[in-house]
């Protein structure tokens, strides 16, 4: 409940104070958010499956946003960010279906 | 910060506000990437090697239309000297055509000229002296010539001179281009005044030749005569202008 509640806000505050991304953050918060989501999907499947860690939560979030920020810096150091920032995107696309699917499975039994 | 989620929630654990934190940044991350590329389009999000490939397609398109902005440009002034030069054709060409409807016989003209006037009481002046006449007021530059007689209604007749007019004889008095006249003939004619009437007057010429028929010629000077009968152009049957 509470995790929710907290996304909900960040909205409500991402909205109302309406803030100016920093031009060097500007390529990477885009990624961040999916590697985010990724995560979060990731932790709804596990609660699902009743093996939910907060611990590994916590750990997968922050590493999965700091890797896929890290691969795309890395792309744009070495000219392929775009392509880079494409391919990190379509993983963690896939990633988000694949749990998706596995809730679905879980919360209508289909 | 222990004792404040405590407060809020007693049985939190530091790793659950770790959650918390973590989706509250989500949302907020969330929420202002979708307001940024909503509100920025999509240049604000693209990559610096998108931008410069972005404004270069832009200045290419830039050079492009302006490109297209000089051509249209010339075409622009090209049409309007060309219909000040078409407008100029026009009036030179409506000028031509008043000129040669003078010389056909469509158009009528005035200007200084003679009038002739030849008596016929024993009708012998034939077409010959007539066409004699005809030719002498041309060699001396006459420029617009009318034929004047009575006609069949007893009422004064006139016929355009030109070119291609014909003259033959008749019982009574002779025939222009189909029309029947009887004298006193008179003929009207543009040009200039003394030298048309110097040319009726040649020893040996019209006047003497009427004369010897028992005619008369009485030569008129006059600063405006007006040659109005007019003639009906035909168009040429087999002759067509050609392009040199």
């Amino acid at each position: 409940m509470i995790p929710a509640v907290a996304l909900v806000l960040g909205v409500v505050l991402g909205l109302a104070l309406h803030p100016t991304v920093p031009a060097a953050l500007q390529p990477y918060l885009p990624i961040a958010v999916v590697a985010a989501l990724d995560a979060m999907f990731g932790a709804v499947r596990a609660q699902l499956d009743r093996i939910f860690d907060d611990r590994v939560f916590v750990i997968s979030f922050v590493s999965n946003v700091l890797v896929a920020g890290l691969v795309v810096f890395l792309g744009d150091q070495l000219g392929v960010g775009g392509q880079l920032s494409t391919g990190v995107v379509v993983v963690l696309g896939i990633r988000i279906f694949t749990n998706a699917a596995a809730i679905r499975r879980h919360l209508f039994r289909a | 910060m222990k004792g404040l989620s405590r407060v809020l929630r007693p049985r939190a654990r530091r790793v659950d506000v770790l959650v918390a934190v973590l989706l509250l940044l989500l949302g907020f991350g969330l929420a202002v990437q979708v307001r940024s590329t909503q509100s920025d389009g999509l240049l604000a999000s693209a990559r610096q090697e998108d931008l410069v490939q972005i404004l270069d397609e832009l200045s290419n398109r830039g050079d492009r239309l302006r490109q297209e902005v000089t051509s249209l440009t010339q075409t622009k002034s090209r049409l309007t000297s060309g219909s000040g030069a078409a407008e100029a054709a026009l009036t030179e060409a409506r000028r031509r055509t008043q000129l040669l409807g003078v010389i056909a016989g469509t158009v009528a003209a005035t200007g200084p000229g003679v009038l002739v006037r030849i008596t016929d009481p024993k009708t012998q002046v034939s077409a010959s002296v007539l066409l004699d006449a005809l030719e002498e007021l041309r060699n001396a530059g006459a420029e617009a010539v009318q034929l004047e007689g009575t006609g069949a209604a007893g009422a004064v007749v006139a016929v355009r001179v030109v070119a291609q007019s014909s003259l033959s004889d008749d019982p009574q008095g002779v025939v222009v281009d189909g029309t029947k006249l009887v004298a006193p003939y008179r003929f009207v004619v543009v040009g200039d005044p003394s030298t048309l009437s110097g040319a009726m007057a040649i020893p040996g010429g019209v006047e003497d030749a009427v004369h010897q028929l028992d005619g008369n010629t009485v030569v008129t000077r006059a600063q405006h005569v007006r040659v109005g009968a007019l003639r009906a152009l035909v168009a040429p049957r087999y002759a067509r202008p050609s392009p040199n």
